[in-house]
């Protein structure tokens, strides 16, 4: 392999890793607060929806983003309604939402476009097309690190940005601020919080209400960045390869950027090499697809070891004495 | 700190409003009335105790008082201002601090970050962390409150999670400490210790309520004392002026005997032998080392020790569900440890019964019925098959028949086992344990999270067992219990059996340094250096000591929620109402303490000799036989009244 083609797959690993990145850090937070949440995947493919209708309409990607994160937002609010204040099963609520999603997404895009359940291809403005970094094309000349730049770091589109500040930022949060602490505390032991004098919903809800906002532009990312447009089920399972980094990360922040990176790295080869002759024979296109979820499984029944979520987490919190 | 009420302001005590005043407060939950019209008025730096029984509706009201709930009708005065108190926050904001049975404590974060919790200065926590370190150092050298700022909680003993609790409260500037069931976790030493803790916060002029269930507690650091019984506040007296008859006996509203009535043993040929056993467990620790002992028939042998020192093992090895090496004979027979043909079933075929410590965990299925409880561990007994079927009719009918021998309240076969209260869940498993004319009977903690009024009927039913022959087995944290119970005692510490003694014999001080590990050799032959040794000793094998038993907590504030329902209601109906004109009549009841001078900080009223000694009458340790105590250095049990 040489070092153009390991810069290709690096690039299209930061690509594909950013979705995985946004829906993990999405939720980091939910879980952190003690709710459970396996709905990451149908709020995506809601934002995802609704982003590319939204700025095939309009042609304002823009647009399409603050679309993508009212839907996704407004799943959030009703996983919130089912899990924190009617105290509700956690996973059903999440279940419920992937279904509503999969389902509303097509039907109301066969009702709009009548395109058989896909959105409209997006172009111009209607796209987060690549940024590019100053001094990119200067530093294009100089040798490794010039390419490395330029290309690998340099020209993708600002959601990616987005998505790698949000680690540092998250990290910052949840260790070195008061929101932090209250967070990580109410999915630990809600009670502590609450003989603190501090609501317990309130929290869940902004826990719950980040969670909508960092799906939404995962899903915008993929349907208005990495895609031109909505076509069914676009997520394709990122929402649980998401949830299956943030166990293998232990919810931490840091941990889900690596473990995102990895998951992203293994999309990058399986798209990469499709066909792999090994002389005897060929490894069929479908088991590199389906590689990184096989890894995916193995990762986690082998290399995680003891994972210890949230102490309350998936727990209603009913106020005792 | 608030502004903490002079401790000399006490010699004018009308010119001070009481810390915290309750009128006339009610509070029902549906047709259960929990708080009946409850009043009662607590002088600033004094401490002041509540004691009741399971589901009397003492957590009830302190719940009021924090704001968990609303009381329907009532006021709340603190310090002479009328307040209301909606929520925790408002509670926090009036002064008052909770320390509460459960620790609501987030495990994983350090001691700080549970300090600050609520209660940060900024949007940052660098400030607040920096901040709540300087106030931790201050607070520890004030209070004997000494903590690791950075350690993380989960990692701390019982003892000190209840100090980062206290801790808490203090740094959110309480100066009304209300404690609940503070020792019911509690190894003997860190209750001491919190004592002393308590002592000194008092005499910085906080105020404290201490809730417990416990005589010996009550009499031992309060100043004045509230009875609470059904709901009611049945009597307020001066701890001094009391003694812990009466308050058993306004407790429960009858004659309670605080010692068993038992009559000298009789011991027969050893039923259970046991030689030499040894338990390693999955993390290769030693846990048994060597356990050697026999058990004859009708006779009460007391395993006494700090929990978490092999006695919990002890009872897993010979109930048959944990491996062990050594050997083990009932009636002569060695019987398997191995695990392989071994189990709670076939031990029980060999006629070991067993009432197991953690009766929430292994003693019952809490979400199953009374009647189907009554029968785990005997499903297969052949006479309540019929077919391949059970005979379910058959076991309901002998289930409410048991339960009407042991006095199980409410008598009702098909409630859920986590719907009675803990002393009656105690009893199911009692009965059904001991109703099976079993050889010899394990029994562990039997009356743990018990009330007054259930311990005394299982005591009375193990020693009635011992009349009938019955080899028993006794493990108990409670040293009361052991002495009252036993008609021997072995003291085990790290594994190991320290030694044996008979309880007229010895007292409490000789068992505790066993319970330490100090050998009698050591204490007979250089009386006063081992004795200066023990309060650190005892001290250090306690905090070194698992915390085991802090399993035990939430089941037994889950048993007193549980308690609450069904018992009252209950109540409600067959009860005599309270305010019962004999006994509490006599009391003195409630007083006036804007009239009644109590206690200076230094002036804690003397305890009269009297009413302790009538406490332990229970206790043989200050038996006539009993030989001197060796030295008068610090006793760890008085050292806090006497100094």
């Amino acid at each position: 392999m040489d070092f153009a083609t390991l810069l290709q797959v690096l690039d299209s690993t930061i690509r594909l890793a950013t979705p995985l990145l946004l829906a993990c850090l999405a939720g980091l937070y939910s879980e952190r607060a003690g709710i459970f949440d396996i709905g990451l995947e149908g709020k995506m493919l809601a934002a995802a929806f609704f982003s590319a209708a939204i700025a095939s309409i309009t042609g304002d990607v823009w647009m399409g983003l603050g679309a993508g994160i009212l839907a996704s937002m407004a799943l959030s609010v009703l996983h919130g309604l089912a899990s924190i204040t009617f105290r509700g099963n956690q996973l059903i609520s999440g279940v419920a939402i992937n279904f509503l999603a999969a389902g509303l997404t097509v039907l109301i895009a066969q009702d709009w476009f009548s395109q058989g359940g896909r959105t409209p291809s997006l172009i111009g403005e209607g796209r987060f097309g690549p940024i590019t970094l100053p001094g990119a094309e200067a530093a294009a000349g100089i040798p490794i690190i010039g390419p490395i730049y330029a290309e690998l770091i340099s020209g993708h589109s600002i959601l990616v940005y987005v998505a790698f500040l949000m680690v540092p930022l998250t990290w910052w949060l949840m260790f070195r601020t008061r929101f932090g602490l209250r967070l990580r505390a109410v999915g630990e032991a809600p009670e502590a919080v609450d003989t603190a004098g501090v609501s317990v919903i309130g929290l869940r809800y902004v826990a719950v209400g980040i969670c909508g906002i960092l799906c939404g532009i995962a899903g915008a990312y993929l349907a208005t960045a990495l895609q031109a447009g909505f076509v069914k089920d676009m997520t394709a399972g990122r929402g649980f390869i998401a949830l299956a980094a943030l166990i293998f990360a232990k919810w931490r922040p840091w941990y889900a950027l690596y473990a995102c990176l990895l998951f992203g790295l293994l999309q990058a080869i399986a798209l990469r090499y499709q066909n792999i002759d090994l002389g005897a024979f060929i490894v069929p296109v479908q088991f590199m697809d389906a590689l990184p979820y096989i890894l995916t499984v193995v990762i986690l029944a082998g290399f995680v070891g003891k994972a210890i979520p949230p102490r309350a987490g998936g727990e209603p919190y009913v106020k005792e004495r | 700190m608030t502004t903490a009420v002079a401790p000399e302001t006490d010699i004018v005590p009308t010119t001070v409003a009481p810390a915290i005043e309750l009128k006339g407060i009610s509070k029902a939950f549906g047709p259960v009335q929990a708080n009946k019209n409850i009043s009662i008025s607590v002088k600033p730096g004094t401490i002041h105790g509540i004691i009741g029984e399971n589901g009397a509706g003492k957590s009830t009201l302190m719940s009021i008082l924090y704001g968990f709930y609303k009381a329907d009708r009532g006021e709340i005065f603190i310090h002479g201002k009328k307040t209301d108190i909606p929520d925790s926050q408002a509670a926090i904001r009036a002064g008052i601090g909770m320390v509460f049975q459960h620790f609501k404590l987030v495990p994983n974060f350090t001691v700080l970050e549970n300090v600050i919790l609520g209660a940060e200065d900024g949007p940052l926590l660098r400030s607040s962390l920096n901040k709540a370190r300087g106030v931790l150092k201050q607070l520890a050298a004030e209070y004997e409150l000494h903590v690791d700022p950075d350690a993380i909680v989960e990692n701390l003993s019982v003892g000190h999670q209840q100090r980062v609790e206290i801790l808490k409260a203090l740094y959110r500037q309480a100066d009304i400490l209300i404690l609940d069931e503070p020792t019911g976790v509690l190894t003997p030493a860190e209750a001491d210790h919190l004592f002393r803790i308590l002592d000194n916060l008092r005499s910085e002029g906080k105020t404290i309520i201490l809730i417990t269930h416990k005589l010996r507690e009550i009499m031992k650091s309060t100043d004045t004392v509230s009875v609470m019984r059904r709901g009611e506040m049945t009597a307020t007296v001066k701890t001094s002026e009391t003694s812990p008859e009466r308050l058993a006996e306004m407790m429960v509203g009858r004659k309670v005997l605080l010692h068993v009535e038992k009559q000298p043993a009789s011991p027969k040929d050893p039923v259970l032998e046991i030689e030499n056993l040894r338990l390693v467990d999955d993390k290769g620790v030693e846990r048994l080392k060597g356990i050697s002992l026999n058990v004859r028939a009708g006779e009460i042998l007391g395993i006494a020790g700090v929990a978490g020192n092999g006695q919990s093992e002890l009872l897993e090895v010979l109930g048959g569900y944990a491996d062990a090496t050594g050997t083990v004979r009932v009636n002569g027979q060695s019987i398997d440890l191995t695990g392989k043909h071994s189990d709670g079933q076939s031990r029980r075929a060999r006629g070991i019964a067993h009432v197991p410590e953690d009766r929430h965990r292994e003693g019952l299925i809490m979400p199953f019925t009374a009647w189907e409880n009554t029968i785990f561990g005997y499903h297969r007994d052949p006479k309540i098959q019929s077919g391949p079927l059970m005979n379910n009719a058959a076991i309901k009918a002998e289930a409410a028949a048991k339960m009407e021998r042991f006095d199980v309240r409410p008598p009702n076969p098909k409630l859920a086992a986590r719907n009675f209260s803990g002393g009656n869940q105690q009893k199911i498993v009692l009965a059904r344990e001991i109703e099976r004319n079993p050889d010899i009977l394990l029994v562990g903690q039997p009356t743990r999270g018990v009330d007054i009024g259930a311990i005394e009927f299982i005591h009375q039913q193990i020693v009635r067992l011992r009349d009938e022959g019955k080899a028993i087995l006794l493990v108990s944290v409670e040293l009361d219990e052991i002495f009252s119970l036993s008609d021997r005692i072995a003291v085990m510490f790290d594994g190991q059996i320290m030694g044996e003694r008979l309880p007229s014999e010895t007292n409490e001080k000789e068992l505790g340094l066993l319970m330490a590990g100090i050998t009698d050799t050591a204490n007979a032959a250089m009386p006063a250096s081992p004795m200066a040794m023990t309060e650190t000793e005892l001290q250090e094998a306690a905090e070194a000591e698992p915390t085991s038993d802090a399993e035990a907590v939430p089941s037994a504030t889950e048993a007193e929620t549980a308690a609450e329902s069904p018992d009252q209601e209950q109540a409600a109906a067959e009860e005599v109402p309270p305010p019962e004109p004999s006994p509490a009549g006599e009391d003195e009841p409630v007083e006036e303490f804007s009239t009644a001078p109590v206690s200076a900080p230094d002036g804690i009223p003397s305890i009269d000799t009297g009413s302790i000694a009538s406490l332990s009458a229970s206790i043989p340790m200050s038996a006539p036989s009993a030989p001197p105590p060796p030295t008068k250095t610090e006793d760890p049990e008085e050292g806090d009244k006497n100094g």
